[in-house]
């Protein structure tokens, strides 16, 4: 009936995981009874949980992002305090439970904290600065949505039903096959992945064809901000990597449910093969998640240097020669399998000319810096802290590229701090950059600069200190995923590493009070006009946060920086430009498809893992039933009067008429 | 790095063995000291736990042996070219972002600079140039530090068969007929020449001192030579996650003066009168954690090669588990 499901499933003998465990669902359900009580259940149900506006969407995203980034890093506490507590000592953490940490760690932070946070600023963002209302396929996009949080969920369940893989965040085979991992851990492995990649591929499909097709009158590729560039090159990668991950791990699955031998140690199984394909997914992933945060430095620096970005077209050109490199070189992941001298050099060569773009990018960002007039806000300080920090983890990756220096350096804490040291360098950072830059136009307010700034500092320094002395350590010999150990010149940076973190938290603590001050004191914080930053591309032109239709009229584009251009024809001029001819607008229907969907994903992901049969059917058919609903809907749109639209307009033209009364009586 | 040097260098490490000189009289003294203490670990075997671990050399610097020494020089010079450009870069950040601050008024702003060819050229070629020169290190380093490449030297190469197991190393030394358990030996001064596989799930063989790692697979063999320059007692390692039992995988590598490495050989064939073969090879393959080193004193012929064409099946992995949870739980 229960297929493998018992209540020896539940670990009433390991406190650490059921109390953790027990705490969150707690706090999720006391949130959802207040939120019940207090009556907000249909406003959340309407705006939120049913709505395919790809501002709402994107919020949700990045929310999930954040829990999914404290419960990760709750993960990294422990491996830390792990490490620092069990030199010729067990520590507190058993290794089949230590496993499962470092491996949830992994696995949440790319897919459930980095993938969410860029996807979330890539919905809020792409489509007011492409000047549209809505993406390609809006229910789509809520489907994604629903479908990674799905995964996000079924990870989070493993622990306290059942358990999480032993295996590390990618499974490699043999390890993973049935015969070494006979527990339900890797399965909830691979299903969230099945269950969260569809919603990722889909959401790739959108917004390619988003930013391919829609696009405001006049905004030609090369008017594009730079942002929906990179967007574009990382739904492409999205598009074009995530059938590779689906595909290996649906071999995996097939391994381990009907004793294929794809990957097995026998009847001609290769392992190997594994490797190469998680791989040929896997490093375009970091490109995907990387992108977005170029982009984003990249409004970031031109906003607060107060001028163009420099070298555009460079910048373009970049971005999309890093997307074609990033599937040439997924064989530096495993120099030292041993495929010989040819292959690695060659691998090892074509890692390091995505250096060259990279390095590109890097020095526009320079020079675009040079004769500006900087100012720095939370944005430009991630911004800046994010060049002197990429610039040693690119050039430690390009030290990993060198064959013979990986030779010792593989799998070493050295490798460890190279790739911390990207993704928190790169893409967190960026996604903060992001977070504080578009919060205002999302919600209206501001966020608090000041504790912006403390965050922002102790995120800084806990970085270095955190992730310093594990370069040391790769140096000195320590390999990763380490339970324990016995050398003694291992255990002061380990110590440091955990002050580091302790460092980290308190930065994210700041983040936490940043976020609950500003949203007390949000009418002091207030964005009156919708252009709090002085910006440059068409999100700021509209309201904050933006009206459901984004723009009352859709804007006609016929120069670069396009809202920058028209701002200094107002600030000329004085005057405002001329009010639109209002019409009807057409906006998509809200639909519970993506949240009903996900509902049957979840049972069926649940299903398959414990190999429920009969539920597995059952929400399978659900999931269908709901598709075909939505396929079969008359009505997919709702009209906003011609009036309403004025109205809502007209507020927002009469604040930006005030703001420019006030810069010219300023004159 | 030119090729020249490097052979040369290979060479004259190689041959510094066999010259004599003052330094050799310490050697002898060492040696005897050495072998002693060999003979005396040999016979505590059953003492020795993982915490012998502790006296073990640990890092990659200072390297001992061609390949360590190759590896991280080729480690050290990119770094320095990469620093070369990395430092100013770092450098022009702060200090952009420090002048141009919209409060010093002594900047000159440029608003109008967003494209300058003669810049953009230059952006361009800084890295482009970097990377034709790091990719000239990486190709020639990647070529003359093949781990499959025997070292040049005029004596033949030890023959080592290493066997990753859950969660122990397996030693074999083919031409010597004996073998150990996560206790590596090897003679000071020669080449060695390890193929190695895996019983099970896939781990790496890394000696941080000696230089390169490798993976371990089953069904399959991989080539790797090394060589310890001086003598001295190092850590070695899995360096590749391989299960619940990794941590433990810690292996301690001793390199004796020549003669040393002969009277240890000598100890362990008349050491405790166990032999490998295919039965206790299937023993040996079942999930255990901190073994404790011990020796064979004979081997079954051909036990590698069985083991990688898989005529003796992969290791068994966990006991197949009655309910699902378990495997958090149990196994100890």
């Amino acid at each position: 009936m229960l297929g493998k499901l018992s209540w020896a499933a539940i670990p009433l003998d390991q406190p650490i995981p059921l109390l953790a465990g027990c705490l969150a669902f707690g706090i999720v359900g006391g949130i959802a009874v207040y939120v019940v009580l207090k009556g907000w259940a249909p406003y959340l149900w309407r705006e939120w949980i049913t709505s395919v506006d790809h501002k709402h969407i994107g919020v949700m995203y990045v929310f999930l992002a954040m829990v999914m980034l404290l419960r990760g890093f709750t993960d990294a506490i422990m491996m830390r305090s792990q490490q620092a507590l069990a030199f010729q000592a067990p520590g507190y953490l058993p290794p089949e439970h230590y496993d499962q940490i470092f491996s949830a760690h992994g696995t949440l932070m790319i897919l459930f904290v980095a993938m969410p946070f860029m996807i979330g600023l890539i919905n809020i963002v792409v489509p007011l600065q492409l000047g549209v209302r809505d993406v390609a396929f809006p229910t789509l996009n809520s489907v994604s949505f629903w479908l990674t949080a799905t995964g996000a969920l079924l990870i989070n369940l493993s622990l306290v039903i059942g358990e999480f893989a032993h295996t590390g965040w990618l499974p490699y085979p043999p390890l993973s096959e049935f015969a070494y991992s006979p527990g339900v851990g890797v399965d909830y492995y691979l299903w969230s992945l099945q269950i969260s990649g569809v919603g990722t591929l889909l959401t790739g499909v959108n917004f390619v064809t988003t930013i391919l097709k829609i696009r405001a009158p006049g905004m030609t590729y090369m008017r594009m901000p730079i942002f929906c560039w990179t967007a574009l090159g990382s739904s492409l990668l999205i598009v074009a990597a995530f059938p590779i991950l689906t595909a290996t791990l649906a071999m995996l699955l097939l391994d381990r449910y009907f004793g294929f031998h794809f990957f097995t140690n026998e009847a001609g199984g290769n392992p190997m093969m594994f490797m190469n394909l998680i791989w040929a997914w896997g490093h375009p992933e970091v490109y995907i998640l990387i992108l977005p945060a170029f982009g984003v430095f990249s409004e970031v620096v031109s906003t607060f240097s107060g001028k163009p970005l420099f070298g555009y077209r460079s910048m373009v050109a970049a971005t999309m020669a890093i997307c074609i490199l990033a599937f040439m070189v997924w064989l530096h992941h495993f120099f030292t399998m041993g495929a010989g001298a040819d292959v690695n050099a060659f691998f090892g060569v074509a890692t390091m000319i995505i250096a060259v773009p990279t390095g590109v990018k890097v020095f526009n960002w320079l020079f675009t810096m040079y004769g500006g007039r900087i100012t720095y806000p939370p944005p430009m300080m991630w911004a800046i802290g994010f060049i002197v920090t990429f610039v040693i983890g690119g050039m430690t990756g390009v030290l990993l590229a060198v064959p013979p220096a990986d030779f010792v350096l593989h799998n070493s804490l050295f490798l460890v701090a190279h790739f911390h040291n990207v993704v928190i360098g790169g893409v967190l950072f960026g996604a903060f950059a992001g977070y504080t830059f578009w919060f205002p136009k999302a919600f209206g307010f501001r966020l608090r600069e000041d504790l912006g700034i403390a965050a922002f500092w102790c995120w800084f320094v806990g970085f270095y200190l955190a992730f310093m002395p594990l370069y040391v350590l790769g140096f000195m010999g320590m390999t990763r995923r380490m339970q324990h150990y016995d050398v003694p010149a291992w255990h002061p940076w380990l110590l440091v590493a955990a002050a580091g973190v302790v460092v980290i938290l308190a930065g994210i603590g700041l983040q936490i009070a940043q976020l609950v001050v500003s949203v007390r004191h949000r009418e002091q914080l207030r964005d009156t006009t919708g252009d709090p930053w002085n910006g440059r591309s068409l999100e700021w032109s509209t309201s904050s946060p933006p009206p459901a239709f984004n723009f009352a009229a859709l804007p006609r584009i016929e120069e670069d920086d396009a809202y920058w251009q028209t701002k200094q024809r107002a600030l000329r001029q004085h005057v405002l430009a001329d009010e639109p001819a209002y019409t009807d607008i057409e906006l998509p229907r809200n639909s519970a498809t993506g949240f009903v969907s996900a509902f049957f994903a979840s049972f069926l992901g649940f299903a398959l893992i414990w190999h429920i049969w009969w539920l597995a059917a059952l929400s399978f058919l659900g999931a269908f039933v709901t598709f075909v609903a939505f396929a079969w809907r008359d009505r997919t749109e709702y009209r906003v009067s011609a009036e309403e639209v004025a109205r809502i307009d007209r507020e927002n033209r009469r604040a930006r008429r005030a703001a420019l009364a006030h810069l010219g009586a300023a004159e | 790095m030119s090729n020249h040097t490097t052979k040369s260098r290979l060479q004259s490490s190689a041959s510094s063995t066999r010259r004599f000189s003052v330094v050799d009289l310490f050697k002898g003294w060492r040696r005897f000291i050495a072998a002693r203490l060999t003979a005396f670990a040999v016979r505590c075997y059953g003492l020795l736990s993982l915490l012998v671990l502790t006296g073990c050399e640990p890092g990659i610097l200072p390297a001992n042996g061609v390949i360590g020494k190759g590896d991280t020089t080729i480690l050290i010079d990119s770094l320095a070219i990469m620093l070369a450009i990395v430092v100013p870069t770092i450098v022009a950040t702060l200090a952009f972002a420090w002048w141009f601050r919209s409060s010093n008024s002594s900047a000159r702003r440029r608003p109008d600079l967003i494209y300058s060819g003669q810049i953009e050229m230059v952006t361009w070629s800084i890295p482009l140039m970097t990377i034709m020169l790091l990719g000239g290190v990486a190709w020639i380093g990647s070529h003359q530090l093949d781990p499959a490449q025997p070292l040049p030297s005029n004596e033949a190469p030890l023959k080592v068969q290493v066997v990753s197991l859950d969660w122990k190393w397996l030693f074999i030394y083919p031409d010597h007929n004996i073998a150990t358990v996560n206790h590596l030996v090897i003679p000071a001064g020669a080449p060695v020449h390890f193929t190695l596989t895996s019983s099970s799930v896939m781990n790496a063989f890394f000696i941080p001192k000696l230089g390169s790692m490798i993976y371990t697979m089953n069904r399959m063999a991989t080539q790797l030579y090394l060589n310890a320059d001086q003598p001295g007692t190092f850590l070695g390692m899995s360096s590749h996650f391989s299960g619940d039992g990794f941590a433990t995988m810690g292996f301690k590598v001793e390199a004796l003066p020549k003669d040393g490495f002969s009277a240890w050989v000598e100890e362990t064939r008349k050491g405790a009168a166990t032999t490998l073969t295919s039965q206790t090879y299937q023993d040996l393959a079942k999930q255990s954690m901190n073994v404790a080193p011990f020796a064979y004193s004979a081997v079954e012929p051909d036990l590698f090669d069985k083991v990688v064409k898989q005529s003796l099946p992969p290791g068994p992995g966990p006991v197949v588990e009655t309910s699902p949870g378990a495997s958090k739980r149990g196994k100890k």
